[in-house]
């Protein structure tokens, strides 16, 4: 790790402030971006904590839940009353990972196997900076890419909690990141399925699936669907074919499990 | 449990109140004054030609005390392999040369090329990060096959190819073994690969070199599971200090599951390099450094028959095996694939005839050598397989099969030149069956079928060579050292005994069960015991902790030394109570004249022996303290049987472990508790060979799995609560113990009962799948269902 400076604002103002400093980068749980800086894959000017700030912190309402951007995973299986949401939270890395690891972190970073996006965008929830909102279909850009600026800071996520929903998750057997992972949300508007773990492109919709559960939810509507592995990551724990495969499962899983 | 707390008390491990609660004092919690740190610049490309590493921005970078690069190497010895094996044709082995640090070229990702000494560890980085190093790639050797076809790149350019030995075992049997197959009524053929691991002891490797100007000492500390060893390979053969100007220190050590047997380069260089700035120097390895500079496992490729005739009588055996050396000949790597794997494989069965060859290939890769078992899950593993498939083939029960071909007679010498001196494979079959219930898995199957999920059951046998071993039989086999055991037992004037053991322990408990030996001999409480190891300078010379040998050995060693201070001890006792030697009795701790109520404690005796006012100082010396050196008369021969249960959801190929049942035959046991942890964990690391673990390389040579993000490990939630029993008991014939060793059971036992058990649950289900590599990961095995 390389020398930095460590900077912990009281306020979102003052956040915004100090990371317009050349290559200062946000510091949310530190889950991925600690270990990277271990690594000498990054190397910050000043790391800007997250985590000082109350206004940043905590879980509240009924529907929309809104999750402060600086909110552990541990805090939100405690206390999100939204199930699926909670207990997507739970199985999140690790205990240690948990308590430290934040929704803000999780969402800006948009690892392509990532628990929290699949959640995101399903929910169709709202991502709340301190300089605009951002829907989910807008927000997740790419693999590690989203629709962030330069220093804008998540300071809230805004769910509108579906009648059902469920999320299943198939362990890449390493990692225990999502292989791939499944979240079936079903709102009066419709049936939403966002997909982690699983495309090249990071998480994505699968319309499909979403039309077929719209009319009818239940796992039997899925299966004249097929998944296409063109564009799905293949690596040592498996190939695109088998993704492309657990995604269908693991949507019918997740139907099955939302009741 | 016996209520002395001797042998056979299941006494609780007293080093776990320092490991549990912080207070281990390991290598890296070791700091000297003025001590410096060094960063090892590492290759970060396989194969290529090391044209230039210019360090002269680097040395003027702050803190930096000394770059050493491999010029400054090109004189000292390079690091050598302790086994010289000859091969079928009568050629010993080929044998490049290890240098220190690269020279000339660069051989694996991970290899030194370059080593920073500063002030601190961050500052030693950032200088290596500032050396310019000028690499003409090569093209990278992965591919066993492919590095023995004709016209291959080669590793090491002054070897012939990269073909290090071509070993035939037993090579006059070939032609017998042949014909046997010509006359089989049955052939299996199984073609198989066992998957390369990385061994992952919780305790990255560490080593600090220091030396004293004022008298020319030099002392390394090391993660070390045999510093005598290393103490011989580094000072004669590395940089050349005679063994009493060396002194070699391993303190409490996290884990070695064999990775720690070997010298390696880094120890090396902290020994050199302390001298070159007469200050220490301290390396503490990352995990990231471990999966590319610590001694890979296992990885071989290996083709299997087994010809049976018509009654199913098991008639020959013959197997053509590639064995990855890696880019080096890492310590004792030549003897894996052979000696340790090639006269196991008759397992427990009486075949008659057996022929095992093996190719020892060089390749771009991190050396591969021992790793718990050592050769011999290698050879349990083809044959279990082997077997369970020729049962299939024919139509029977796998247990049958095996039961019908078992060996029953005691001694028993193999074709594969060891002689088994007891077993009882039926008993810890019957054991088995018992623990298991399987009489009970139909009702289980159909249950699990009732919820969609497909219930397999795996059994197999295993038998080990532990205890490793006579010097006189690995000499001939081309080790180049001995393998006694040493143990010097003092005892102090109030009683209190000290055992100064060459074993070495790492996790092993030596603390808590060598003591208990000790108390039983002599009748005194285990805790008046303590064991002193791991420090050359205070033990006498050993061979260390590695093949289930240490108590087989080690603890032999202590009897003796424990034997020859109680016949002294009788000699005190009888002049102070003025009765004939022959007459004095040892029992809890008092000596006694057989036939009167004449007593004297222990403690007395003991404070005669160095308070010697009343004393035969006409016939024997003040003092009690003895030696012995125990080297054995053959290996033991620990076997099993194993079962194992799974339920697999053909959904995904995803399955759980269920069940764990393990019958072993250890012989006599010392701390029943021990044994059952050792089991338990051998078995969560065969579970992780079996489902989880894979160490890959891509063609360029790049290790594909080189962090936890891509290698798997086991967890806690992967195993289930085993099952295991060691009543079954044959002891040992020709140690004083009658022990076998434990500690590598469960990892030889386990691969082949859970890989036999999901091919089980897939048949069951309808699938024609025979085999699939490990590790059984889902996507490996959903791939199989698709055909």
């Amino acid at each position: 790790m390389h020398n930095f400076d460590f900077v912990k604002p009281g306020s979102v103002a003052e956040a915004a402030e100090a990371l317009k400093a050349e290559d200062a980068m946000a510091l949310g749980g530190g889950q991925t971006l600690i270990p990277t800086m271990k690594a000498r894959l990054n190397a910050p000017s000043a790391l800007v904590s997250l985590s000082g700030m109350a206004e940043m912190v905590g879980v509240s309402g009924s529907d929309p839940v809104v999750i402060g951007g600086a909110t552990t995973h541990g805090q939100v299986a405690a206390e999100a009353g939204y199930p699926a949401l909670a207990a997507l939270a739970g199985q999140i890395g690790d205990p240690a990972v948990r308590s430290r690891g934040t929704i803000g972190g999780s969402l800006a970073n948009n690892d392509p196997a990532a628990c929290y996006p699949a959640a995101a965008l399903a929910s169709g929830a709202v991502i709340k900076t301190d300089r605009r909102e951002i829907v989910a279909d807008d927000f997740f850009v790419g693999m590690f890419e989203t629709a962030l600026e330069e220093g804008e800071i998540i300071t809230s996520v805004s769910f509108p909690v579906p009648a059902k929903a469920n999320y299943q998750k198939f362990l890449q057997p390493a990692s225990r990141f999502a292989l791939v992972g499944v979240f079936v949300a079903q709102f009066d508007s419709g049936v939403r399925v966002a997909v982690t773990g699983a495309s090249e492109e990071g998480v994505h919709r699968w319309s499909a699936a979403e039309e077929a559960l719209s009319a009818n939810f239940s796992a039997e509507a899925l299966e004249g669907l097929s998944v296409a592995s063109d564009g799905l990551m293949s690596d040592l724990h498996g190939s695109a074919e088998y993704r492309a495969h657990l995604v269908k499962v693991m949507t019918g899983r997740a139907v099955r499990a939302a009741g | 449990m016996p209520a002395d707390g001797g042998i056979g008390a299941s006494n609780k491990r007293r080093e776990d109140v320092r490991f549990l609660t912080g207070k281990g004092r390991y290598t890296d919690d070791i700091n000297l004054l003025g001590q410096t740190y060094v960063h090892f610049l590492r290759s970060d490309v396989a194969h290529g030609v090391l044209k230039s590493v210019d360090v002269a921005e680097a040395a003027s970078m702050p803190g930096v005390v000394k770059i050493f690069t491999g010029e400054d190497f090109a004189e000292v010895g390079g690091v050598p392999c302790g086994w010289q094996v000859t091969d079928r044709f009568g050629e010993v082995m080929q044998e490049p040369r290890h240098p220190v640090i690269a020279h000339g070229k660069v051989r694996h990702v991970g290899e030194i090329i370059a080593a920073v000494v500063a002030e601190s560890h961050a500052e030693a980085r950032d200088a290596a990060e500032a050396i310019e190093v000028d690499i003409e790639d090569l093209p990278a050797v992965v591919d066993m096959r492919a590095a023995l076809a004709e016209g291959s790149t080669k590793v090491h350019d002054d070897l012939t190819s990269n073909l290090c030995y071509d070993w035939g075992f037993v090579e006059e049997n070939k032609e017998a073994v042949n014909a046997a197959f010509e006359a089989a009524a049955h052939v299996t053929t199984l073609e198989l690969v066992n998957n390369r691991l990385v061994a992952n002891p919780m305790e990255p490797r560490v080593a600090i070199g220091d030396y004293a100007p004022g008298t020319g000492d030099s002392t390394l500390y090391t993660t070390s599971q045999n510093p005598h060893v290393i103490r011989l390979l580094m000072g004669a053969f590395v940089l050349g200090i005679p063994e009493h100007k060396l002194r070699v220190v391993a303190p409490d050590v996290g884990g070695g599951f064999g990775t720690k047997i070997f010298h390696y380069a880094e120890e090396a260089f902290c020994t050199f390099a302390a001298k070159a700035v007469e200050r220490p120097v301290k390396w503490v390895s990352s995990r990231s450094e471990a999966f590319i500079s610590d001694a890979h496992g296992r990885d071989h490729v290996t083709k299997i028959e087994l010809a049976l005739d018509a009654e199913n009588n098991f008639t020959a055996l013959r197997t053509d095996t590639m064995a990855n050396m890696g880019a080096y000949l890492s310590t004792f790597a030549p003897s894996v694939p052979t000696w340790l794997h090639g006269t196991l494989m008759a397992g427990n069965y009486k075949t008659p005839l057996i022929y095992v060859n093996v190719k020892a290939v060089f390749t771009n890769t991190v050396p591969v050598d021992a790793y718990r078992g050592a050769g011999r899950p290698e050879a349990t593993y083809q044959l279990e397989r082997v077997i369970d498939k020729a049962a299939r083939e024919l139509g029977v029960d796998p247990i049958a099969l095996r039961r019908q071909n078992f060996i029953t007679e005691f001694p028993y010498a193999t074709p594969v030149a060891v002689e088994y001196d007891t077993g009882d494979y039926v008993a810890t079959m019957d054991k088995l069956e018992e623990l298991a219930d399987l009489s009970g898995f139909e009702a289980r199957r159909a249950e699990a079928a009732a919820r969609g999920k497909l219930r397999g059951l795996g059994v197999n046998c295993y038998i080990e060579a532990c205890g490793i071993a006579p010097s006189n039989l690995v000499g001939q086999l081309g080790a180049r050292a001995g393998l006694y055991e040493s143990a010097t037992v003092r005892v102090n004037a109030t009683g209190g005994v000290v055992v100064m053991t060459g074993s070495h322990s790492h996790g092993q408990g030596h603390e808590t069960s060598f003591p208990q030996v000790i108390a039983d001999m002599i009748g005194i409480a285990p805790d008046m015991v303590e064991i002193v190891h791991g420090d050359t300078a205070n033990t006498p010379m050993g061979m260390g902790t590695y093949g289930s040998r240490s108590i087989a050995v080690g603890g032999s060693a202590m009897v003796r030394a424990a034997e020859k201070i109680i016949n002294k001890a009788k000699k005190i006792a009888a002049h102070l109570m003025e009765a004939a030697e022959a007459d004095i009795e040892l029992k809890d701790g008092a000596f006694s004249v057989a036939g009167t109520d004449k007593s004297v404690a222990w403690g007395d005796v003991t404070l005669a022996a160095y308070v010697p006012h009343n004393y035969p100082l006409e016939d024997i010396e003040p003092g009690l303290e003895e030696t012995a050196f125990y080297d054995p008369a053959n290996f033991t021969y620990p076997s099993g049987a194993y079962a194992c249960e799974v339920e697999l959801d053909p959904e995904t190929g995803h399955f759980t472990v269920e069940a764990f049942c393990a019958a072993d035959d250890f012989g006599n046991i010392i701390n029943p508790m021990i044994v059952d942890g050792q089991v338990h964990g051998g078995i969560a690391q065969g579970v992780g060979q079996s489902m989880l673990e894979n160490c890959v390389y891509d063609s360029e040579g790049q290790l594909m799995s080189g962090s936890y993000m891509d290698y798997a490990m086991p967890r806690a939630t992967d195993v289930p609560f085993f099952n295991v029993d060691h009543s079954c008991q044959t002891p040992c014939t020709h140690n004083p113990l009658g022990v076998k060793g434990c500690g590598e059971a469960g990892a030889i036992g386990s691969p082949p009962a859970l890989v036999n058990a999901v091919v089980d649950a897939l048949q069951r289900g309808g699938h024609d799948i025979t085999h699939i590599d490990m590790p059984l990961s889902p996507s490996r095995v959903w791939q199989a269902m698709q055909g």
